[in-house]
């Protein structure tokens, strides 16, 4: 690939400074081995190195550099920058404070996250090495685990830009289900007293944003419907 | 003064399934009404009324406005709750809703009964 100029739409905030986030439009010329939107931000930060943003394994496993890219969320570094309509339009993720540029501030997130208690509950003696599963029992953890919380599927859901502090969200329910589809997990009754709640599984309209931004082609929505079938199941 | 938000109000489940209980129900009845009323020996109160008469599809008829009701109950709720944030306000807004539909069933089972 030869070197190219890229144009750049992007949402600048420094609450330092600026009274109103506003629109920056920047061009930038790109190297032959920029290839990834990542590469094009990176560079463009030797031109103005006041733009601020995360980033940090830069091959789509740490989830720090999810941003609304042209309208729709994804992760930087596994977009690629020739592939995407001009100006590319970069915004932080819809629906959380901003903290500067596209930084925002996932505490909320995190909060929502931590109240699913994601870690295995077993109060079994632990053994001396490590707690088996059959192949096949291991095999429903598949989709679930390789979620990054990289929050590009929470901030797409237009339930969880309405009532973040009450619904878990699709990332949140994602890693519920992977708890509660652990055979060696014994905390399945009080999972599922934590969600039995008009706000924090229900408000779940299958809108399936979820699924349609998630950079690890992961299934919330499946994981959701699942959830309310074990519901179902206990209740029934 | 940090107030902290309570969660856990157990009806989720209940609501869920009562919404989709329901929509199949309503489903069900629209098709039958449907093959009933084009079924109809000729287009006229009388006929309709006739059909009206039978108990059964009186009560079929008012179990349909029912899931509608309780179906829109759950609905119209659903839109409070996203988008009305004060309490006071929305359990109004709840309360209206809610004796609303309560008088609306009460109304159809008036008008059902009198055909």
């Amino acid at each position: 690939m030869s070197k190219r100029t890229v144009h750049f739409k992007i949402y600048r905030y420094d609450p330092d400074k600026d009274e109103k986030p506003y629109m920056q439009d920047i061009s930038v010329e790109l190297e032959a081995s920029d290839k990834k939107l990542l590469d094009a931000i990176v560079r463009l930060k030797t031109k103005d190195d006041t733009l601020s943003f995360r980033r940090s394994c830069r091959e789509g496993v740490c989830g720090s550099d999810a941003m609304n890219i042209n309208g729709k969320n994804g992760l930087a570094c596994l977009t690629d920058v020739d592939g995407l309509q001009q100006p590319i339009t970069l915004r932080p993720l819809p629906g959380l404070p901003v903290i500067r540029d596209l930084i925002v501030d996932m505490t909320q997130f995190f909060k929502q996250y931590h109240s699913i208690k994601p870690y295995l509950v077993n109060n079994d003696p632990a053994p001396e090495r490590e707690r088996l599963q059959s192949p096949d029992d291991r095999e429903e953890l598949n989709g679930l685990y390789e979620c990054i919380l990289c929050a590009c599927c929470s901030t797409s859901c237009p339930s969880f830009w309405w009532n973040p502090d009450k619904f878990v969200g699709p990332a949140g329910l994602l890693a519920a289900y992977r708890f509660l589809a652990d055979t060696r997990d014994q905390d399945t009754n009080a999972r599922l007293d934590n969600l039995e709640d008009p706000y924090r599984l229900f408000r779940c309209h299958t809108i399936m944003n979820c699924v349609d931004v998630c950079p690890k082609g992961l299934n919330p929505t499946r994981a959701i419907g699942k959830i309310k079938d074990m519901m179902v199941r206990r209740a029934v | 003064m940090v107030r902290r938000q309570p969660v856990g109000a157990h009806y989720g489940l209940k609501d869920w399934i009562a919404q989709r209980a329901t929509a199949v129900f309503m489903a069900i009845y629209t098709i039958l009404f449907a093959v009933c009323a084009l079924t109809l020996p000729e287009f006229s109160y009388e006929a309709w009324s006739g059909l009206f008469s039978a108990g059964l599809f009186r009560f079929l008829s008012f179990l349909f406005f029912l899931s509608l009701f309780y179906h829109a109950w759950i609905g119209v709720r659903d839109i409070w709750m996203d988008y009305v944030k004060p309490t006071g306000v929305r359990l109004a807004l709840h309360l209206v809703t809610l004796f609303l539909l309560i008088g609306y069933a009460g109304w159809a089972a008036q008008i059902l009964w009198r055909l």
